[in-house]
């Protein structure tokens, strides 16, 4: 088992008050696609971040396992952490245009991400990196390298970030709504890409996302969360027969081309649905 | 109601919108899809007075705005902006966010326009005196919109009204747009990249590439797939392909 969280709690403190964040997830992951849906503030990138030990200091974790690979993620210093993060797990966050470093080119950054834990000379690496950009369908890779992110567009920057994110040849990918901040068009190659990329290498994939549909084209299983809960767990290609209310609203809710309503309906949330 | 002929703007020696026309009628809404770059959003900047250097015609009931807009033009035309964590004022409470222009405009019983515009985007009296960070990005488009509304005006220019926000909180915001549509006779332009959002609230969809309007088609044509032009096929074979869960 590549991932597994058991009873996963995340709670915000201060002076006066506790807010708790995610309330007993559990979650296993193998060399497979699980996407995490829901809205925000439901929990579901907190969840992805506490697996890499990316919390602010003001967030208390507790769990009964919490393991990476077999390493306890809880209990791992500082320095183990550095061997998973990057190396064995790789994250791609949502927004090119502030993840990737403004001044400093492309060929460097990836290359730099694939020195930092391969070791080689500069110019193995800038091959690497050339080699890794053309992986991830960079027409001219060459060319590319040399330009800085600006110089690119929202969907080039994150192939980018892919491309930075293979470079170690991790067995984990997480995939923090990758796309939301690009195009219709652009978003489906980009998942398209990542989802070839993940069933090549055989690797393990976590999507976070909040458009439903969407994620089931590209995962196995689905995850569903609200308020900091996962309230039901089911296979993509079962998605139509949600048995959730809250699962339902979440498909139903959305415009669709081929079916138009005059309204939309709404979510009608349910009480019952913080504790169920 | 709204006219648009022959509108080209470049910015510097790029031409980024190349001679569009379209026209829309009183109580209609008009939908601009197309991909990042393709100048749709550049097309609304310019007819809502943001964008000085465009040529061409721009008409609102007849009336053709000049290149510096007059006070009373914003009392006619407003936008609504895409992201609502980035267009309020972060200091501002949203009583102050609602009084501007009200103030600006030397309207009179601006407490109660307050009062109405709040309760016609269905927000609580209690968010009056909130500030934006206190609120959902749900809750602030609303506060968004509200802005907009309390000027009265005839045209709404929607820039991606719902793409920063989640789909069950798309939903509200998309059956509020209708509803004030419908009770106000509105008339919307809509700029949006997803085809299924453009086609709920709009009858006429205008598909952008590269600068150009492609094609122009109704929303029933686009629905069942009666489309002319290969990008408007292809964008829509996409959307299809998409929204339906694998």
């Amino acid at each position: 088992m590549l991932v597994d969280i058991q009873n996963l709690r995340i709670a915000f403190e201060n002076r006066s008050s506790r807010f708790e964040a995610v309330r007993g997830i559990s979650l296993s992951l193998g060399a497979e696609k699980l996407g995490i849906v829901g809205e925000s503030g439901s929990g579901k990138s907190l969840t992805a971040r506490a697996l890499m030990k990316l919390l602010p200091s003001n967030a208390a974790i507790s769990a009964d396992r919490l393991s990476f690979d077999g390493i306890d993620v809880l209990a791992a210093s500082e320095k183990q952490m550095r061997q998973i993060r990057g190396k064995r797990a790789g994250f791609i966050l949502q927004d090119p245009k502030y993840s990737l470093n403004p001044v400093m080119n492309i060929g460097r950054q990836v290359s730099e991400a694939w020195r930092t834990h391969k070791g080689g000379s500069k110019k193995q690496a800038l091959e690497a990196a050339i080699h890794l950009l053309d992986q991830v369908k960079i027409r001219n890779p060459r060319e590319v390298a040399g330009s800085y992110p600006h110089e690119v567009s929202g969907g080039m920057g994150q192939r980018v970030m892919i491309a930075m994110m293979l470079a170690p040849d991790p067995e984990l990918l997480i995939a923090d709504e990758p796309t939301s901040a690009l195009d219709a068009t652009v978003q489906a190659e980009i998942l398209r890409l990542i989802e070839e990329l993940v069933s090549e290498r055989n690797m393990g994939l976590i999507l976070i996302s909040h458009d439903l549909p969407l994620v089931s084209h590209f995962c196995d299983r689905v995850a569903v969360m609200y308020s900091g809960r996962v309230i039901e767990e089911l296979k993509a290609s079962e998605l139509l027969n949600a048995r959730h209310p809250y699962t339902k609203g979440l498909l139903n809710c959305m415009p669709s081309l081929t079916h138009p309503r005059d309204r939309l309906p709404v979510l009608k949330r349910d009480a019952s649905w913080l504790t169920a | 109601m709204i006219d648009v002929e022959n509108l080209r703007i470049r910015f510097g020696d790029r031409e980024v919108v190349k001679g569009v026309s379209f026209s829309v009628k009183k109580g209609d809404s008009f939908g601009i899809v197309g991909e990042s770059g393709s100048g749709k959003s550049t097309i609304l900047r310019a007819m809502a007075g943001l964008n000085e250097s465009w040529e061409g015609r721009i008409a609102f009931g007849g009336e053709p705005a000049q290149l510096k807009r007059p006070p009373g033009f914003f009392r006619r035309v407003q936008m609504v902006f895409q992201d609502p964590y980035g267009s309020l004022h972060p200091r501002q409470t949203v009583d102050r966010i609602l009084s501007e222009l009200p103030l600006v405009h030397g309207m009179d019983n601006i407490d109660k326009r307050i009062v109405q515009a709040l309760s016609d985007v269905a927000l609580p009296q209690a968010a009056r005196f909130r500030f934006p960070h206190q609120l959902s990005g749900g809750q602030r488009q609303r506060v968004a919109i509200a802005r907009a509304l309390i000027a009265d005006p005839q045209v709404l220019l929607l820039d991606e009204p719902t793409s920063a926000l989640d789909v069950s909180v798309q939903a509200e915001i998309l059956n509020l747009l209708s509803d004030l549509r419908e009770a106000r006779n509105l008339t919307y332009i809509l700029v949006s990249h997803n085809l299924a959002v453009i086609a709920h609230l709009c009858g006429q969809v205008g598909v952008m590439l590269n600068g150009e309007m492609v094609e122009q088609l109704s929303a029933q044509d686009l629905r069942v797939g009666k489309t002319s032009h290969a990008h408007t096929t292809e964008l829509r074979t996409l959307s299809v392909g998409l929204e339906e869960p694998a």
